[in-house]
């Protein structure tokens, strides 16, 4: 029954992921083209809820034309491109949120890059040194002498 | 007929058992007989699998529904190409193909290896042995494709139909050379710290492989993106969605891999972390391969209500990267460290290349697994994707490809980036002239795009530089230039193409990412509208009825702004009957370079269509550039040093080298 279920779900998911992509209708678009173009790059900032890994301007899932209608009455409203984005997140949670937010949570996936390329670099710088400073060591008295004697012979 | 596939597989997981241990125990005993069992077994292995693989699809091919794998994946009216990729397009058949890849290469291995010592051959053998018993076990007891249904249904369920396309008969096997190749490096790697041993021979042994492995996956990869590109229907050609970067990952760390092979076989520096880089570029794949099989991806409660098949592979997944990191960190510290550079070098340099790779791997990685760990650890969703990758990849890229001409101009040991510099005065002139070019000519082209597009000239224009250098260009005869360029090795036209290719590639990025433009609207039959200079008339639509599906098909025709026809462009949608599924088939024309793309969607209350049209410039040159980069690796794959094998020096080698023997 689960299974079926399941499959059930993946049989709709596919429907909803493969059915033919249309975002944005021509009735949607906002007159004041200026507003219009940050509707789209907020667009593509939200996911699309029942999709797989869609954003809201990609897909023609009804949930996302809703949202998208949403984010353009906000903006007509007057709100700023964060206020859109927070209410937004205050109804969908931040699972709406394809880039998500520099928050501690977050940490560790915003740092990676940074840490890595620093941490890296100077690990290397320190091999390189160390492989430097660990150059044959001059030869002891004992040594040379033994060394003289050798070539004498 | 079907059973006998079942019994070859359960043969074959016997015979890799056999693979697994005896050569093995012979190496470590050097018991030369026992160590020659490994190539026949391997070989059987391989046909056994092979011949499981045929009788598959024989039963694909025969529409015989009494296989349930048959059944629900595939329709007896469905086109025979199709009815033999759909052997590949489910879950049991791509599991099957993966593991007859990777007996294949075994195969490879076990016939042109005779140049290498008989006991890093016969160990070689034993890991891909190991890596074959897991997924044969895994084939057997979760995943058997063999599975028969009583009574046999009449009429199968048919292949999902975005899968119903060329696209797919090449990507998946183009995609699993690629994956699968990089076990041959990973085997390579474990066999070398098994036996303590790794030099610069060692370093010419693996680098065919991570060669042939990298250019099978850069067209693996390039193939399904230009499938995702005309098939899905909304025009973009990479989405970061998980599934990608799955195969993306091993692509960067394969990439890092091949680069610090070089410095190993040249100057035998950097072995240790060659050999890390081998076993990790394998264990992404891996990782890839649990994640797009597992269905850990659509949702981490979906892996856990059905976890037979995810629990199994992550346990392969754990057994293998654990164990050989663990070999790694028992046995790395016997190898001896290689030889001293200075910073600014051709060792730098790659050291360099190496540290972004590396880097970008990660970032990839943590961003498609960040999501599924917070859900595990707290329950709570987030989504981790395009802007997300944009503003961190992106960035990490933009150095690493401003450095890429310096690499093959900086010398061996100790390099002179001055002089470098100077000898690609003229490349860098031709990409500021790009920039201007663009800033001037192109319409609405912002700062941005230009840079992009300098960018891109710089690597072309770097690349043809090391050619033209390498050739004495401008500094010796054109007939000596001619005999030199004919005398240059097949390697250095391998890097400049690739590199070549890289730049294309990223010159068709920034074209279609900051100068596309977009046309949506409602159109009626006879409408005309505009775009980047074409006028485009919607003549109507027109039913059509397919072997599996039924298609309405509207038509364009496409003309200049001064009225020159320029042909039909068809763009349609289609129905799949069987799985009550739509697709679109997106109206697609080629214009040097650049593309039209039209896709439709509904019907309108007004007897409309919903029309969105794009014009995508320079967007085929990202497929193109990919295509360069993996002629370029198949150039440097027919090197003569590679061809030829192993260096006299090795040959000598077999008592075991004192200095590069472990303690």
């Amino acid at each position: 029954m689960r299974r079926r279920f399941a499959l059930l779900v993946m049989a709709m998911a596919a429907v909803l992921w493969n059915a033919p992509a249309f975002a944005v209708l021509p009735g949607e678009a906002l007159p004041d083209p200026r507003l219009e173009e940050r509707a789209r790059a907020l667009s593509s900032e939200l996911r699309c809820m029942v999709c797989q890994n869609q954003s809201i301007d990609l897909s023609d899932a009804e949930l996302a034309r809703d949202l998208r209608i949403l984010v353009r009455e906000r903006l007509m409203a007057g709100d700023s491109d964060q206020e859109v984005l927070d209410y937004v997140v205050s109804r969908y949670g931040e699972f709406v949120l394809l880039k998500p937010r520099f928050s501690l949570r977050n940490a560790l996936l915003w740092g990676t890059p940074a840490i890595l390329l620093l941490g890296g670099g100077v690990f290397i710088v320190l091999i390189a040194r160390g492989r430097r400073r660990a150059r044959p060591a001059e030869l002891t008295s004992a040594e040379a002498a033994q060394l003289d004697e050798i070539l004498r012979r | 007929m079907v059973e006998i596939g079942h019994f070859a597989l359960v043969l074959a997981f016997a015979l890799s058992l056999v693979q697994s241990t005896i050569p093995l125990v012979g190496a470590r005993s050097a018991n030369e007989r026992m160590m020659a069992v490994g190539t026949p077994v391997t070989l059987a292995g391989f046909a056994l699998v092979g011949l499981a693989f045929v009788i598959l699809t024989i039963c694909y091919v025969r529409s015989d529904f009494s296989v349930a794998n048959v059944w629900e994946n595939s329709h007896s009216l469905k086109p025979m190409l199709y009815k033999i990729t759909g052997t590949w397009g489910n879950h049991e058949g791509s599991m099957l193909l993966w593991v007859l890849i990777l007996t294949f290469f075994g195969s490879l291995v076990a016939v042109f290896g005779a140049n290498l010592p008989a006991s890093l051959r016969a160990t070689v053998l034993a890991v891909q042995g190991w890596i074959g018993t897991a997924f044969l076990l895994f084939i057997l007891s979760t995943s058997n494709p063999f599975a028969r249904l009583s009574p046999a249904p009449i009429e199968g369920r048919d292949l999902n139909p975005i899968l119903q396309d060329v696209g797919l008969a090449i990507h998946p096997p183009l995609l699993y050379l690629g994956y699968v190749g990089f076990s041959v490096c990973f085997s390579f790697a474990v066999a070398a710290l098994i036996d303590g041993r790794i030099d610069a021979a060692w370093a010419r042994w693996v680098r065919p492989w991570t060669l042939a492995a990298w250019a099978f996956l850069t067209g693996g990869i390039a193939m399904g993106s230009y499938w995702a590109y005309y098939e899905l229907g909304w025009g973009g050609f990479w989405f970061w969605d998980p599934v990608e970067n799955a195969s993306f990952m091993p692509w960067l760390a394969g990439t890092a891999l091949l680069h610090s092979a070089i410095v190993m076989e040249k100057r035998s520096a950097l072995k240790i972390w060659t050999l890390l880089l081998a076993i990790l570029t394998f264990s992404l794949s891996l990782l890839g391969t649990f994640l797009v099989r597992s269905g850990v991806l659509t949702s981490v409660h979906a892996f856990a209500t059905d976890p037979s098949r995810g629990v199994f592979i992550l346990c392969i997944l754990i057994i293998f990267i654990g164990g050989s990191l663990a070999l790694f960190a028992i046995r790395s510290s016997s190898l001896t460290p290689g030889g001293i550079f200075h910073p600014i070098s051709r060792e730098g340099a790659l050291v360099l290349n190496n540290l972004f790779l590396t880097t970008a791997t990660a970032t990839v990685l943590v961003g498609t697994l960040y999501p599924l760990v917070v859900e595990a650890l707290s329950g709570e969703k987030i989504s981790v994707g395009a802007p997300f990758f944009d503003l961190t990849f992106g960035p990490l890229m933009v150095p690493l490809l401003l450095l890429v001409p310096f690499g093959p101009l900086l010398a061996w040991k100790r390099g002179d980036a001055l002089a470098a510099a100077q000898r690609l005065m003229t490349a860098f002139a031709g990409s500021l002239l790009a920039v201007m070019a663009t800033m001037l000519f192109v319409d609405k082209a912002s700062v941005l795009a230009a840079l992009g597009v300098g960018l891109s000239v710089w690597l072309i224009l770097g690349a043809l530089t090391d050619i033209a250098l390498k050739a004495g260009f401008g500094s010796v005869p054109a007939a000596t230039m001619l005999r030199r360029l004919t005398g240059l090795p097949k390697s250095i036209y391998g890097t400049a193409l690739a590199h070549l290719g890289l730049g294309l590639t990223t010159l068709g990025i920034v074209g279609v990412m900051s100068l596309e433009t977009e046309n949506i609207l409602a159109m009626k039959p006879g409408e005309t509208t505009g775009i980047s200079g074409y006028v485009l008339r919607f003549d109507g639509v027109v039913p059509v009825r397919g072997p599996n599906y039924t298609e309405s098909q509207a038509k364009f025709s496409l003309a200049t702004e001064s009225g020159q026809p320029l042909g039909q462009i068809v763009s349609s949608k289609r129905f799949y009957p069987v799985r009550q599924m739509p697709t679109t088939e997106a109206g697609i024309r080629t214009i040097g370079a650049s593309q039209l793309y039209i896709s439709i969607g509904d019907d309108t209350a007004d007897g409309g269509l919903v029309v969105r049209i794009w014009w995508k410039p320079l967007v085929t040159l990202i497929w193109i550039g990919t295509l360069v980069m993996m002629l370029g690796g198949a150039v440097s794959l027919f090197d003569r040093r590679l061809r030829i094998g192993a260096p006299a020096g090795s040959r000598r080698r077999r008592p075991a080298q004192p200095e590069a023997v472990a303690r």
